[in-house]
């Protein structure tokens, strides 16, 4: 198989695709949001537990390709258990990595580090982004106490 | 014009696709370190050179506007401009070149169809017809227009081979429908639809019909007259020629009695402070500079087909597609959608592998330069009705032959292999 192809579907992306975290829906979340790419079909609900500023639990339920599935898996593993402050700077920063931004991940952000070679798939960009700006969409609207819109990245 | 290989016809009344391959320069393309395999036709088709030269000869040589200058290059654009009108009068089956409206694509076509004459014949509990599987250009509309003039929307069903279910089609095309609007072929199952008995219960009962002709002309000899069809319409850019053109037929009698629904140069006859009326047919529906480059485009690409004839294509596209539903029925992973008789439909073939998504799927065709599409190829209730949520999609024409088939089906093995590494 060809090496560019690789680069996507990285060992550790592959591995989120099969066995996505954080897949089962929470029962009573806080706050939830839908996101979807109505071109592709893509859709995604990424849900909530808030406790004392900090996301206690959360889940991400996706219908797509490997791509957006492992992003939004990579996305529950990495913000469970943070600060408010904590995953939005998180959510962010790989947003602007997704979009080619120069950006550097800092060491706790790990394994998301291997979603910037979606950079080299132009068309699938918009699958990894799905979840982070459906969650950023979210936190936003959880801050400043709006009802949820649903999110696209098309 | 310079440098085209005339197409020929081989034995049978078929078209070799390999000499007419050397018409169209992006074939040479290299796509990611593999020769192109262009399988995305039902979106959109490539240009032969005498189409792309046409529109460079064009903006060089003849550039001016249409029917409004008195100099040379304006009356050079306007012949031309019209010359290519009366060839898709010819083209599908001799019409008046008068009820050949330009417009910017299939989409526009429609859209106009529906708010001129609809919004004018379509009122409360009147009666909209169309089928479960139309494009979203031939189903929006048309709910607009219904839930506006508060008529029903009503859809012919199709079965579970992809074919329209016309067992009810006495109490669905009832004495309240005004209009009925049907595919001629499907986008996503290929089906081609027997639009002659849908035309005729329609006029039975007094409503008229439009049918989308956009994946149905490029590909069969079509009539407008015979099938006696109110309304045709279809696209440029899927029939060779470029995007930004489209065509509206209309029966004569029809579009005299409709308004414009865009207003401005052109489409007046004589304009005051205080009135405006409007101009002959074509030119009342064909406000402002239209797509005269276009139009250039187009007519090489209607000589292209006409010398190629019409059946041959089909007959080309019946064996190409017969060959290619057998392949891929080999591979037992992959689920066919749509009608597998090759005589009842023509070669846009959507399916499915099994436990790849297709946009995975149409990555790792696209790593050896296959192109197909993936998503719900702009049929989003038909793709949910089949239980997905997208389809890849894999459509041929002309050019295409039997080693592109044959690179499609490797690269369905490689993308199984691939995804089924973890």
């Amino acid at each position: 198989m060809s090496e560019p192809l690789d680069e996507l579907y990285r060992e550790i992306i592959m591995d989120h695709y099969h066995s996505p975290r954080g897949a089962k829906k929470l029962d009573n979340p806080d706050i939830s949001n839908e996101g979807k790419n109505p071109s592709c079909g893509d859709e995604i609900e990424v849900a909530l537990k808030v406790g004392d500023k900090t996301i206690d639990d959360v889940s991400v339920a996706c219908k797509g390709c490997a791509i957006s599935v492992a992003s939004g898996s990579m996305l529950a593993e990495a913000i469970k258990g943070k600060s408010l402050e904590e995953v939005k700077k998180i959510a962010s920063t790989v947003r602007e990595m997704l979009k080619g931004n120069q950006v550097e991940l800092s060491e706790e952000m790990g394994d998301l580090e291997v979603l910037r070679s979606v950079n080299k798939f132009p068309v699938r960009v918009k699958c990894a982004l799905l979840s982070w700006t459906t969650l950023i969409d979210c936190l936003e609207s959880l801050e400043n106490e709006k009802k949820t819109k649903t999110s696209t990245t098309e | 014009m310079d440098g085209i290989i005339q197409p020929i016809i081989v034995e049978g009344n078929k078209i070799d696709p390999n000499i007419i391959r050397r018409d169209f320069p992006i074939l040479n393309r290299q796509i990611n370190g593999h020769r192109l395999v262009y399988l995305d036709n039902a979106a959109t088709t490539q240009k032969p050179s005498s189409v792309i030269n046409a529109m460079d000869e064009y903006y060089r040589f003849h550039n001016a506007n249409v029917h409004r200058g008195l100099h040379t290059l304006a009356e050079e654009a306007t012949t031309a401009y019209e010359s290519t009108r009366a060839k898709i009068a010819e083209f599908i089956g001799g019409v008046k070149p008068s009820e050949i409206i330009y417009t910017r694509g299939t989409t526009e076509s429609i859209n106009l169809v529906a708010q001129s004459w609809g919004r004018a014949n379509v009122g409360p509990h009147d009666r909209i017809v169309i089928t479960q599987m139309e494009h979203h250009a031939n189903l929006v509309p048309w709910l607009m227009l219904a839930k506006r003039a508060h008529a029903e929307l009503e859809y012919i069903p199709i079965n579970a081979e992809g074919y329209l279910n016309l067992d009810n089609i006495d109490t669905i095309i009832n004495g309240n429908t005004k209009i009925v609007a049907v595919t001629q072929m499907s986008n996503v199952l290929g089906t081609i639809n027997p639009v002659d008995r849908i035309i005729d219960r329609a006029h039975k009962v007094g409503a008229v019909v439009l049918v989308d002709g956009a994946q149905a002309v490029p590909h069969l000899p079509v009539n407008v007259k015979s099938l006696d069809a109110d309304f045709y319409v279809f696209s440029a850019h899927k029939m060779l020629g470029p995007t930004g053109l489209g065509v509206l037929y209309g029966k004569e009698r029809l579009l005299e009695e409709m308004e414009p629904i865009e207003f401005g140069g052109e489409m007046i006859s004589r304009v005051q402070f205080d009135s405006a009326e409007w101009n002959i047919l074509p030119y009342k529906f064909e406000a402002g500079t239209p797509h005269i480059a276009g139009a250039y485009g187009f007519g090489p690409a209607l000589d292209y087909l006409t010398k190629l004839g019409m059946e041959a294509i089909r007959n080309h596209e019946i064996e190409l597609t017969s060959y290619a539903l057998e392949k891929l029925h080999e591979l037992k992973y992959v689920k066919i959608f749509g009608p597998l008789d090759e005589n009842q439909r023509g070669g846009v073939i959507s399916f499915k592998v099994k436990d790849i998504h297709p946009h995975d799927l149409a990555t790792v065709l696209d790593s050896y330069g296959i192109a197909v599409r993936a998503g719900h190829h702009c049929a989003q209730p038909l793709t949910n009705l089949l239980g997905e949520i997208s389809t890849t999609r894999a459509s041929l024409y002309i050019y295409n032959n039997k080693d592109d088939v044959d690179e499609l089906v490797k690269g369905l093995i490689e993308a199984r292999r691939y995804f089924g590494r973890v």
